[in-house]
């Protein structure tokens, strides 16, 4: 029994230390309605400077809680300029541009930490005074551990005060429930913006600051915290406080419980907990239905059929693609065949959320779920290549058809963060599931058919079904379907009330990228010849939306541009030193200067030169 | 005619595609309480957006005493002196009528009125009683006087009321507009949209009818009683 309470206790403070980064997401979301990825980064930039802190200010002059809030406040500092210098600028663009900024400033915190602090785990000092255990029921709990189940409702009560009893809180909340009002009362929104981002990055900073005595600090604390506060979040409402310091303990006790039972699930289990409360309430446990932000609506451009110049380019680079290895060498074939897998990926991500205005932030999912699926079959079934690459999209469309059933029950950025979470659970049961996947190690060894194995060979294999693909989901954008989702899209009210059962056509849809993207999956695991988690994790499904986004959202030919541009370039900076820093400031300068993408900026070159319609003009 | 209050001059206001606003201009006097008729989709509503600059305007220009306000930041329209009470009263739901209150004030402008609680409490007695309870959990009638109160908190020298008598009961309508008769007698200039003909007679001055974003009417109501034709024309539903 006293076991339990122990393990109770340890559940509870890490509910303290996950409710101190969840709250600050939270409030930033609720008022900026910003969802900010780079929240686990300020997380781990606190841990690392309040490291440095501790360890190289002369005289430990601030002592170890003088470091921890000098680093939070450093933190927030760091956050406030993030705001300023991007955020601002894209407030009312759309929650994928959002996204994928901050996970462009996300990768220039691993480099920037990396380049001071070096790869290595850093371990911290533990605090002056409480650094021994008390005995709780015979049992052994760190005296700091105390310290922080005291520090979550500590929190929570001066957060509540802040929020309810000052000026500042009162209009944070309305700002919350509507910005445009708020301004229209004389409220510099734009600074009320800027103080909610310094609290939530003060937030974080602290929340990573305080780990240093209790875990090693390294370069993977951002992503792994990003997910979990998503969940405490998601689980309890979007914005909500109170919301999150329940949904906290629940994560936390979960975790501190799931290890005794099922170890090897515990990643997947907080995972499951947030779908199964979403599908019972939509907004979390204390959350409220999206607010409408009262921006002007942006008018989405209809989707036409390509034009004759489109067409006779697109006619070209088919040619182009077909001769490619009778003039290139081999690198330059495994790098096209690569961009083909790509491009049909970006095109399976583009085709639910241009079409079907549902963003997914977990794309990766039905990538790395073809992937495997095609490994199992040479793995543990001995079955051919052409047999593994049918098993890739029925793997996948499996996924897409259970986590697809939840996801169309919510919308907006409610569904992008369960596509996360969906992604996740197929990540961390990939990652924890070492007999079947191989774990971290991965799956080795496969390899295509005999007839497919020249570098030329693979490469016509993939561009027959990536290219069919790309023009299968091309087809059905036109088809009736196609139109009925792009209904849903802009109105789903009045789409459903002329009959049509949306939640079924967006599964449908759901369903279909989900295929496409499973082919992609299986096509990549032969050309690579081994599988790894990371195919389902959360860069991978950023690499898509950044594909979509370089190419632009509102192009057909976007995702294609945009893999093609993207996987090349990739294959140009990664090998420099510190390119994640180099493709963060590329991604965050393409969203906050080119956000119509690549191919949106050359169609817009086009109709200057008279070469296209001009839809302004067109009605 | 007293001092220009404000002066919009030939604007033109689109949403997406959509051209809303067509050259339209007029002007409002200081302590002069214009209401501003037309059917639905006229235009009435942009028009006040368009001073709040919640939508930009294409070309033209508002002058609010004398100063070029096209452009600004709309927190800074209010704080220069102009209220605005939305159409679909917009109170803040999860904020109670104290808390609604507290997000509207501003500091005190010279030469006019200061609006406290008390003050408003005495012009809205209803708010007095509910001052704990929720946005939300207010009538319509409540929540239209909680965002004329919330507006008046800012202590405006211009008030923009977008069709506050819609969707009210006629009792209601009633003790509104002798609310605005107190307001315009502490020297308020006031700006209103209307349908309701009856309403808009007992409180203002002049009338502007607006026609598919353009004004096509500009004087008293004496003489919109003279053209009945007029009226027919752009008012009758």
């Amino acid at each position: 029994m006293s076991f339990y309470f122990a393990q109770f206790l340890t559940g509870l403070s890490s509910a303290s230390s996950l409710f101190l980064v969840a709250c600050g997401l939270s409030l930033i979301f609720g008022v900026t309605r910003v969802v900010n990825f780079a929240h686990g980064s300020f997380y781990m930039l606190g841990a690392y400077v309040a490291y440095a802190l501790v360890q190289f200010v002369p005289g430990s002059i601030l002592g170890f809680w003088g470091s921890v809030l000098a680093a939070a406040l450093i933190v927030a500092l760091v956050g406030v300029v993030v705001e300023i210098l991007i955020l601002k600028r894209i407030y009312n663009a759309p929650e994928l541009y959002q996204l994928v900024a901050t996970f462009g400033v996300v990768l220039l915190m691993q480099d920037a930490i990396l380049l001071i602090f070096g790869g290595d785990d850093q371990f911290g000092p533990r605090a002056p005074g409480l650094d021994s255990v008390v005995r709780v029921f015979g049992e052994p709990i760190p005296e700091y551990d105390l310290v922080l189940i005291a520090l979550g409702p500590i929190v929570l009560g001066a957060l509540w005060l802040l929020l309810n009893r000052t000026r500042w809180g009162i209009l944070v909340r309305a700002a919350t429930l509507d910005r445009e009002m708020v301004a229209s009362l004389g409220v510099n929104q734009s600074w009320l913006f800027t103080t909610v981002f310094f609290l939530g990055s003060f937030l974080a900073g602290l929340g990573g600051a305080l780990q240093l005595p209790r875990v090693s600090i390294n370069l993977l604390m951002d992503l792994s915290i990003i997910a979990e506060a998503f969940v405490v979040v998601v689980i309890g409402g979007m914005g909500s406080i109170p919301g999150a310091f329940i949904a906290a303990l629940l994560i936390g006790e979960l975790n501190a419980f799931g290890v005794l039972v099922l170890p090897q699930a515990t990643i997947v289990l907080a995972f499951v907990v947030m779908a199964v409360v979403l599908v019972i309430r939509p907004y979390g446990l204390l959350g409220k239905a999206e607010t409408l932000a009262h921006v002007a609506g942006q008018v989405e451009l209809p989707i036409r059929p390509a034009s004759t110049l489109a067409k006779s380019i697109a006619g070209l680079l088919l040619i182009g693609l077909v001769v490619m290895p009778f003039l290139a060498g081999e690198f330059a074939i495994v790098l096209a065949t690569d961009v083909l897998i790509f491009a049909l990926f970006a095109a399976s991500l583009h085709f639910i959320m241009s079409n079907g205005g549902m963003v997914s932030f977990g794309h990766a999912a039905y990538f790395g779920l073809g992937a495997y699926g095609a490994a199992f079959v040479i793995k543990y079934a001995g079955g051919s290549m052409e047999l593994a690459l049918l098993a890739a999209p029925l793997m996948a469309a499996a996924g897409a058809l259970i986590f697809g059933w939840f996801c169309v029950r919510l919308s907006g950025v409610y569904m992008a963060m369960l596509t996360l979470a969906a992604a996740q659970i197929v990540w961390s049961t990939a990652y924890q599931w070492q007999d079947l996947t191989g774990g971290d190690d991965g799956l080795l060894g496969i390899w295509p058919s005999e007839w497919a194995k020249s570098k030329t060979a693979y490469y016509y294999l993939a561009l027959v079904l990536c290219g069919g693909g790309i023009l299968a989901m091309r087809r059905m954008i036109f088809s009736p379907f196609g139109y009925t989702l792009r209904g849903g899209r802009d109105n789903p009210n009045r789409t459903e009330s002329i009959g049509i059962n949306l939640r079924q056509h967006q599964w449908a849809a759901f369903i279909i990228a989900g295929v496409f993207a499973g082919i992609a999956g299986g096509v990549y695991v032969f050309s690579k010849g081994s599988i790894f988690p990371d195919e389902a994790a959360i860069p991978r499904s950023v690499d898509a939306l950044v594909m979509v986004l370089l190419g632009g959202v509102q192009t057909l030919s976007g995702p294609v541009v945009g893999a093609g541009v993207f996987r090349l370039l990739e294959d140009e900076i990664s090998r420099l030193d510190y390119w994640r820093a180099i493709l963060g400031v590329i991604i965050i300068s393409i969203v906050v200067i080119a956000p119509e993408g690549i191919a949106g900026f050359i169609k817009k070159i086009a109709v200057k030169a008279g070469f296209e319609r001009n839809e302004e003009q067109a009605s | 005619m007293a001092e220009i209050m404000l002066e919009l001059n030939e604007i033109n206001t689109f949403y997406g595609k959509a051209h809303i606003l067509h050259d339209l201009s007029f002007k409002v006097a200081a302590g002069e309480v214009v209401a501003l008729l037309g059917r639905n989709g006229a235009g009435k509503t942009t028009t006040m957006r368009t001073i709040m600059q919640l939508a930009r305007p294409q070309s033209g220009t508002v002058q609010f005493e004398g100063n070029d306000i096209t452009r600004w930041a709309t927190h800074k329209v209010a704080q220069a002196g102009i209220g605005y009470v939305p159409e679909e009263r917009r109170i803040f739901g999860d904020l109670t009528v104290m808390e609604n209150l507290e997000v509207g004030r501003q500091p005190v402008r010279d030469g006019l009125p200061a609006w406290t609680v008390e003050h408003l409490f005495e012009l809205f007695p209803n708010l007095a009683e509910r001052r704990d309870n929720r946005g939300k959990q207010m009538s319509g009638g409540e929540q239209q006087m909680l965002t004329i109160a919330r507006t008046l908190m800012g202590n405006p020298k211009l008030l923009l009321l977008d069709e506050p008598s819609e969707g009210i009961a006629p009792v209601i309508v009633e003790q509104m507009a002798q609310t605005l008769l107190e307001i315009k007698a502490k020297g308020l200039t006031v700006l209103l949209s209307e349908q309701n003909l009856h309403f808009a007679r007992i409180v203002a001055d002049r009338a502007i009818i607006i026609e598919g974003g353009g004004a096509v009417f500009d004087s008293t109501f004496e003489d919109l009683e003279t053209h009945p034709e007029i009226r027919d024309q752009y008012l009758s539903v």
